[in-house]
């Protein structure tokens, strides 16, 4: 008995111990550190300033296709206030979220046809669209004059740029503790950093609040249904509760004859 | 009142005389339920069979309404998955249930392949119903690997992309195999046809009935149990029956749907608070659509079949030469051993082949050749245990120790699986590799010096 005691002690210490030690790998983000955060589908404010940003900035180049206009229902709006405020290339609630712009001529002109972002945010993480989507550059050398530290040489734009304003990268020697950081070559590691070039309609505080909704609402059409998900699971994990309790009971009241 | 009740049960009588006069109902009930005697000794590890038998039918389940809106094709599969997450009317629940139930399939199937190392219940006269369990196994891999096509992702393509590679390494006849099982010259449009008809109905009937075959042979022989003692030894004069079996229904049935409530409850933490278990269950490169063109930097399979595949990345020229040495000992051993001198001949030879055809075949088919005999060996199980005890309870520590290494081993190979491999990595993955072999091909060595205690005459 204690020998298979002990032996599920050591399984279940060794199968959590080996799944948490490192999660698998999301999309490489090039050795830039991600800013972490959380995302919250009960921010009902946030989620539709997020939606308007999505609408004017995103929705000319990516598409939603899997999401429809109506959707965004669940996310506090009326049908008048999304047809007068989000929807300017279609004529339907009922519609997808679809774009003009052909696949082929998008590709011409970025190099890469831009993703659909309906599902975006389950593939790259919102920390990572957070980071990514603050941390564009003035760069000369590319096609589109912008680059990005968490996607080198990406194809698209600063398209926020009129609100976060132009920045430039400048390579600075790498310190820690008042002392710079030897690379295994013996040289000083260097940092790239950004700085303010000129500035944007809004303050850094105003601009992070307004990626973080952005990324708030991709993350929430990623899965439109979670808050229903996780309002019925409340309900199955009581229901399943009672039911543990009942067939207990039950197996109990059985068994008391065994011996 | 009491006239109706009455009158109703000899209705229900009647009914049932008349269905027993034409189909063994009565008596299949009462062979495989309710006189179906099992040990009263059961523990934590005997839950997980009808569990998993429980998950069985969650799958099928939420498999059928699945198909109802999923489209088998490339250019569509992508979106129908979503279509059933965002606008079918609860289609994100089945959906998640279907991608949660896959996980917990393996995962109440290796707890259940364990419960087996445990207490030998793999050992005569239960070596049929191992067997079939081997061939359940095999089908539940079948079955997720061409299950895993269907979202069509980037992980479901480049997932089946490196493993209908795998048959291109066999010599000769690799490309056109390769080919064949594709239907093209990558995977397409055909390969996620005839996927998803292996996956919904050509897998799961054969497992279906294997399942049955499973039952039927473990009704035939009846259950082990945590002693290992066999409880047919002792029959009560008077009915019959063991002195330690108690009739499956009503007391087993009233434990397992105990079990089960606490396996959905667990179940459905999962399901509705963490569908995508951090990626584990749900990866997430796999919400890209599958694009033939742009390889992802690191392609895992889910979890489940990550030890597998770390036999096979760990299996490198270097690893081909620890082989040839276990060969060449084998050999010597066989050479030295007492007995017919035919065996020692067929020995000899077997060894001789497995040198020829290190000599012949590059590392990459060595590597397929060990991940397929990774899976595989856990049939020969009931002929490498040579302890003259089942259960672990009673075994010595040499057995305690291997299947503690063996445990170790299959974990750390699974976390390995996941890894993108680096020289540390592989080293690692090679060692475990090594020691998950050894488990199985030192058993005859290690069981039989082992001390092991005398077993109880009756459960304790």
């Amino acid at each position: 008995m204690t020998t298979t005691r002990r032996f599920a002690a050591a399984l279940v210490a060794l199968v959590l111990g080996s799944a948490f030690a490192a999660g698998p790998a999301r999309a490489a983000s090039e050795g830039v550190r991600l800013d972490d955060i959380g995302t919250n589908a009960t921010d009902v404010a946030s989620l539709q300033s997020g939606a308007r940003t999505f609408v004017n900035f995103c929705l000319n180049c990516h598409s939603a296709s899997l999401m429809r206009y109506n959707a965004l229902r669940e996310i506090g709006l009326t049908d008048e206030q999304i047809k007068d405020n989000l929807m300017f290339t279609v004529e339907k609630i009922g519609l997808p979220m679809s774009i003009a712009m052909a696949p082929r001529d998008a590709k011409e002109w970025f190099g890469a046809t831009p993703p659909d972002l309906s599902v975006i945010a389950r593939s790259r993480g919102p920390s990572w669209l957070y980071t990514y989507l603050r941390n564009f550059y003035r760069d000369a050398s590319t096609t589109t004059g912008w680059n990005n530290l968490v996607y080198p040489n990406v194809g698209m734009p600063h398209v926020l740029w009129r609100l976060q304003g132009e920045r430039v990268a400048r390579e600075d020697k790498a310190i820690r503790d008042g002392r710079p950081i030897m690379g295994e070559d013996g040289k000083p590691l260097t940092v790239v950093k950004l700085e303010p070039l000129t500035a944007g309609a809004q303050s850094t505080v105003e601009f992070d609040k307004t990626v973080y909704d952005l990324v708030n609402f991709l993350a929430w059409m990623g899965e439109p249904h979670q808050m229903t998900r996780k309002r019925v699971g409340i309900w199955v994990l009581i229901g399943l509760t009672v039911l543990i309790f009942l067939s207990y009971f039950l197996k109990r009241a059985y068994w008391k004859d065994v011996h | 009142m009491a006239n109706g009740t009455a009158s109703k049960n000899v209705w229900a009588r009647d009914l049932f005389e008349w269905i027993d006069a034409r189909f063994p109902l009565s008596a299949l009930w009462k062979s495989q339920v309710s006189e179906y005697y099992a040990p009263k000794n059961f523990n934590f590890w005997y839950y997980f069979g009808s569990l998993a038998l429980v998950v069985l039918v969650l799958q099928i389940v939420t498999g059928i309404f699945l198909t109802m809106n999923y489209k088998p094709d490339a250019l569509l599969a992508f979106a129908s998955v979503e279509y059933i997450m965002r606008e079918v009317s609860w289609g994100w629940l089945i959906r998640y249930l279907h991608s949660t139930g896959a996980s917990f399939f393996f995962i109440c199937v290796y707890l259940h392949m364990f419960r087996a190392l445990l207490y030998g219940s793999y050992r005569k006269p239960r070596e049929l119903t191992w067997l079939l369990g081997v061939g359940i196994f095999l089908c539940l891999m079948a079955e997720a690997f061409f299950g895993y096509l269907l979202p069509w992702g980037q992980m479901s393509f480049w997932g089946a992309q490196v493993i209908v590679n795998l048959f291109a390494a066999i010599p000769f006849v690799g490309e056109s195999l390769a080919i064949w099982i594709r239907g093209d010259y990558v995977v397409g449009d055909a390969t996620l046809n005839r996927f998803f008809a292996f996956h919904v109905i050509a897998v799961p009937l054969v497992l279906l009935g294997i399942v049955v075959a499973h039952l039927m042979a473990l009704h035939e022989t009846g259950s082990n149990n945590p002693d290992g003692v066999e409880i047919k030894k002792n029959l009560d004069p008077r009915t019959g029956h063991p002195v330690d079996g108690i009739p499956f229904h009503p007391y087993y049935t009233v434990k397992d749907l105990f079990g089960t409530m606490v396996f959905l409850f667990v179940f459905a933490i999962i399901a509705f608070f963490l569908p995508e278990f951090g990626g584990y269950f749900l990866e997430h490169n796999n919400f890209i659509p599958a694009d033939p063109l742009k390889t992802p930097p690191h392609i895992a399979p889910v979890w489940y079949f990550t030890p597998y595949y770390s036999v096979l990345r760990a299996t490198t020229d270097e690893l081909k030469w620890v082989i040839a040495i276990a060969a060449v000992l084998f050999m010597v051993w066989a050479f030295l051993r007492r007995g017919s001198s035919a065996v020692r001949m067929t020995l000899l030879g077997a060894g001789a082949v497995v040198l020829v055809l290190l000599y012949l075949l590059e590392a990459k088919v060595w590597g397929v050749i060990l991940m397929g005999a990774s899976v595989l060996i856990f049939a020969f199980m009931p002929w490498l245990d040579r302890s003259p005890v089942k259960s672990i309870r009673y075994k010595g520590w040499m057995y305690k120790l291997a299947l503690t290494i063996f445990v170790i081993s299959f974990l750390v190979l699974g976390y390995l699986g996941m890894q993108t491999p680096t020289n540390t990595l592989t080293r690692m993955a090679q060692v475990g590799t090594i020691l998950y072999f050894a488990f199985f091909l030192l058993m005859p060595w290690y069981t039989s010096i082992d001390k092991t205690e005398t077993p109880p005459e009756r459960l304790t």
